[in-house]
């Protein structure tokens, strides 16, 4: 049987990092993913845990401008970086253009899939405008367009079991002319 | 006034589901919090000989390690009961191992790293026994589980059905499967339990607060009123919450033992064994028909499954008994026990799979007859419920039938498959018909009065993405004649007045019948005289005459069209529409939604949900999201539903029926349908993957 290996905490390696625009030092149990530092360290809880195996995207957040299923990644790796989470998409008493756009168009329903899918939707319009190509692309060296059809295949690792999907599109197509980047 | 109730208002949860806010199970916290994983059996029958935790106690930060051995008293399981989902649900409670995956241990620690990793490390020792893993296998076994579901029987018979189909001029008898399929609701299974001066606070993610909150408390042998149940967001549930299952008995009995508040989330891989699933079915359908298409004959027989360690009976052929006209009927409803984890309720338990079955029958037939399928459905529209023989309380099926086949353009569909193509893709399009029965449940709701203008909801009801909220805010601001700003919604605490839930379609209109009667009583002690300032009513509801009296169902139909890629065999929806006929629409916004949803419940059901059993150790092989196929946004093209205006003045104080399940009924034998218009290929084992449509394909090449 293999031992298991106490780790105490004079081990713990620290880790600086800005989380919606704030400073933090980490000192946490090396185990931690990025998902369960916000959630259990920070009080972060808006980001999701559905699946804790990258296969269903409630828990993506913005590193660096670019999207990431944040329980996939351990927080010791995310040394230096710039995280959003959905609490630090908005200004204070503002929504962003894309959490209106869901709420308008019914975007949700039991709301657990929500936060990662305006991340989301948010790191592919950054995609987009840098020519990240997709595989709903028949030429992948042209100029990618934001359609409904790009939409849904870039739009794929965020699982909606409500199935709000149509909605969803709705939202995001609606909300990409309040958006510019 | 325009009236508030059916408004399609933007949910009044929105924004804290947007920004985050809201708050489920899994993101409460407590001071001092723990956090319990558990271990799960590795064999599906045995018993427990020995468990070696030394190394899992040892690990830094571990607070205890609780067995069958060392696990408080708890209530005993009851094998039946009228109410399933109020029993007791004692966990490690013996040395008895009944399915793979059952709870076997429970390891706390200081830190959910902690506790994992440590229970990684316990070992347990089994001694094995054999089971029964197929359906098939069991199928000799099969026994009458005497009642299906909503008092109905099992068995339903009229005429003489094996005569009139041998003398039926046109015949259809085919065997249709459905697989295991699993809720897989985005938010995991979580409780958070914490104890204190004696009393119990369990939060937890459930879709019925009364029945749950007797569950826990009976199990751990407590006074209800030590008790207190909270779900106030619960992300998604499907069925897959009715139960109270092992994360919130095992957080309440570890919270008491170690006098601190302990946490459990289910992992993803463990809820496709811990918590339930939708049965497998085995369905014949039997179909004899005159010429003209009148139906002379029908029989639907189903085989479920059902499991040892719970009896459950999914009512597969209830619909059929309503559904269409024929002087000769048979249903009947069968389950065997397997040595597979618990099924239960999903998403319209029975029609959703019987409907893949009968209305695919249906189609068949059409074909056999040389008659449009439509044609052939409005051939068959019974005037009165033909088993029931009462009067439906409201019947436009045969609206949303002609409406939808208008919208979807129905007429440019082509008979003949195959003559239809876009490039690579065969196209074809399919109907079928919808149908869910319609139920109301006693409930109570409480309405107070902060001030003049401004009144507060009070129901253990939950909103498990069913707009319960803001419905029902809605009705409160219409009978009180205030803004909906103005009404603030309480739902999810066991302390408020009792209600059914969530289940079943049942809680919009239960729920909302009871508020509606609370906030009339209200209103009339204003007028009175009474002063408005903490002025509290509570109202009830409770089902009458009419539900015997008349036949109360939702209807519709879903029209689909789909691409056959004609090299690969692959399936794409192309297009989806469905129209419905449901009562009073409470909210027309958030009923849209939830009729989609069920209809992309369909798309899954019809192309890609399968929990495949390996037979060799009785376990689900796909456990997890990447395995378990549910649509993705790629799988879900342009699918759009329809509401015809409708109110049921037999259903309920509010005219209206529910729709959290009526848009999976139909929607898949729909798309098998269309999948036989497109290329021929005439699939009779859900789901319809490549590999079952390529032998037609090769065929056709031939
Ligand atoms: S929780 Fe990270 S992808 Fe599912
Ligand atoms: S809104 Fe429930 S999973 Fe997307």
């Amino acid at each position: 049987m293999p031992q298991s290996h106490p780790i105490s905490s004079a081990a713990w390696p620290t880790t600086r990092l800005t989380i919606n625009g704030q400073k933090h030092e980490l000192t946490v149990d090396p185990r931690t993913t990025l998902l369960d530092t916000l959630r259990d360290h920070l009080g972060l809880t808006g980001s999701k845990k559905g699946c804790d195996h990258g296969q269903c995207g409630a828990c993506t957040v913005l590193v660096n401008g670019a999207r990431m299923n944040a329980c996939l990644s351990l927080v010791a790796m995310r040394h230096g970086d710039e995280i959003v989470t959905i609490e630090g998409l908005g200004e204070s008493e503002t929504l962003h253009p894309l959490q209106q756009a869901f709420w308008t168009h019914d975007g949700l329903q039991c709301g657990f899939c929500t936060p990662g899918q305006i991340c989301s939707a948010v790191g592919m319009f950054r995609e987009i405008e840098h020519g990240v190509p997709s595989a709903a692309m028949a030429n992948v060296a042209a100029t990618p367009s934001l359609d409904a059809v790009e939409v849904r295949e870039r739009m794929s690792g965020n699982i909606c079991r409500c199935s709000a999907y149509p909605n969803i599109v709705a939202a995001i197509l609606d909300s990409r002319q309040g958006h510019a980047g | 006034m325009d009236s508030i109730i059916g408004q399609g208002i933007d949910r009044i949860d929105g924004r804290a589901k947007i920004t985050g806010a809201a708050a489920y199970a899994a993101d409460k916290r407590a001071p001092d919090m723990a956090h319990g994983a558990i271990v799960t059996a590795t064999i599906a029958r045995g018993r427990i000989t020995s468990i070696e935790s030394t190394t899992a106690r040892n690990t830094l930060g571990v607070l205890m390690v609780m067995t069958h051995e060392n696990a408080p008293r708890q209530a005993p399981f009851q094998a039946r009961a009228d109410d399933r989902h109020a029993r007791p649900k004692p966990q490690l409670a013996s040395d008895e191992v009944q399915h793979f995956g059952a709870p076997v241990a429970l390891v706390v620690a200081e830190t959910p790293e902690a506790a994992r990793a440590a229970a990684d490390s316990v070992t347990v020792v089994y001694e094995k026994s054999a089971g029964v893993f197929e359906l098939g296998d069991a199928s000799r076994d099969a026994y009458d589980p005497l009642k299906a579901s909503e008092g109905e029987s099992s068995d339903s018979h009229i005429g003489a059905v094996d005569a009139a189909f041998d003398a039926a001029r046109t015949r259809i008898d085919a065997i249709y499967t459905t697989p295991y399929q699993c809720h897989a609701m985005m938010e995991p299974h979580a409780s958070l339990a914490s104890w204190q001066n004696g009393k119990l606070t369990v939060w937890s993610s459930l879709q019925l607060i009364e029945s749950a909150h007797k569950s826990i408390a009976d199990t751990l042998l407590l006074e209800p009123d030590h008790v207190e149940v909270i779900s106030e967001y619960v992300g998604g549930g499907f069925g897959g919450k009715l139960p109270v299952h092992a994360d919130a008995i095992l957080a309440a009995l570890a919270a008491r033992e170690l006098g601190r508040p302990v946490r459990i989330v289910l992992t993803r891989q463990q809820m496709f064994h811990v918590t339930t699933h939708r049965p497998a079915s085995i369905q014949r359908v039997r179909l004899g028909a005159d010429a003209d298409g009148t139906l002379t004959s029908i029989a639907h027989q189903s085989l479920s499954q059902s499991a040892r360690a719970d009896e459950f009976s999914e009512p597969i052929v209830n619909a059929t008994r309503s559904l269409y006209a024929a002087p000769n009927r048979l249903t009947s409803q069968r389950i065997a026990t397997l040595d597979l984890p618990v099924p239960d309720s999903m998403r319209a338990p029975g029609e959703a799979i019987g409907l893949l079955a009968l209305e695919q029958a249906m189609d068949e037939l059409a074909v056999a007859l040389d008659m449009d399928p439509i044609a052939l459905r409005l051939r068959n529209e019974p005037e009165q419920d033909p088993e029931k023989r009462v009067p439906f309380s409201t019947r436009a099926l045969v609206p949303c039938l002609t409406e939808g086949a208008r919208r979807f353009g129905w007429d440019r569909r082509r008979k003949q498959p195959g003559t239809t193509r876009d490039g690579r893709w065969l196209v074809g399009m399919g109907m079928a018909a919808a149908i869910r029965g319609n139920f109301l449940r006693k409930a109570s709701a409480r309405v107070t009065l902060k001030s003049a203008r401004r009144a507060v909801v009070e129901m253990d009801m939950t909103d498990i993405g069913t707009g319960s909220y803001t419905v029902l805010a809605q009705i409160a601001a219409e009978v009180l004649g205030l803004p909906v700003e103005n009404i603030e919604v309480r739902l999810g605490h066991s302390g408020y007045p009792d209600t059914p839930g969530s289940g079943g379609s049942f809680g919009a209109s239960s729920c909302g019948a009871a508020l509606h009667d609370a906030c009339t009583k209200l209103k009339a002690r204003l007028a009175a005289g009474e002063g408005a300032q903490g002025l509290s009513a509570e109202g009830h509801v409770t089902p009458g005459e009419d539900y015997k009296k008349y036949s109360q169902f939702a209807y519709g139909a879903h029209f689909a069209e789909v691409g056959v890629d004609e090299t690969t065999g692959e399936v794409r929806l192309r297009r989806m529409l469905g129209v419905f006929s449901a009562g009073r629409i409470l909210n027309a916004k958030t009923a849209r939604s939830q009729l989609i949803g069920g209809m992309i419940w369909g798309v899954g059901a019809a192309l890609e949900e399968e929990a495949v059993v390996d037979p060799r150790f009785g376990a689900f092989i796909t456990r997890d999201l990447a395995s378990y196929h549910v649509p993705v946004h790629a799988d879900v093209p342009d699918v759009d539903a329809i509401l015809l205006d409708e109110l049921d003045p037999h259903a309920n104080v509010l005219g209206s029926k529910g729709v959290g399940e009526l848009g999976i009924c139909g929607a898949g034998a729909a798309i098998a349908n269309a999948v036989y218009n497109a290329c021929g290929a005439r699939v009779r084992s859900y789901p319809i993957t490549l590999d079952k449509v390529l032998p037609t394909l090769l065929d056709r090449m031939e």
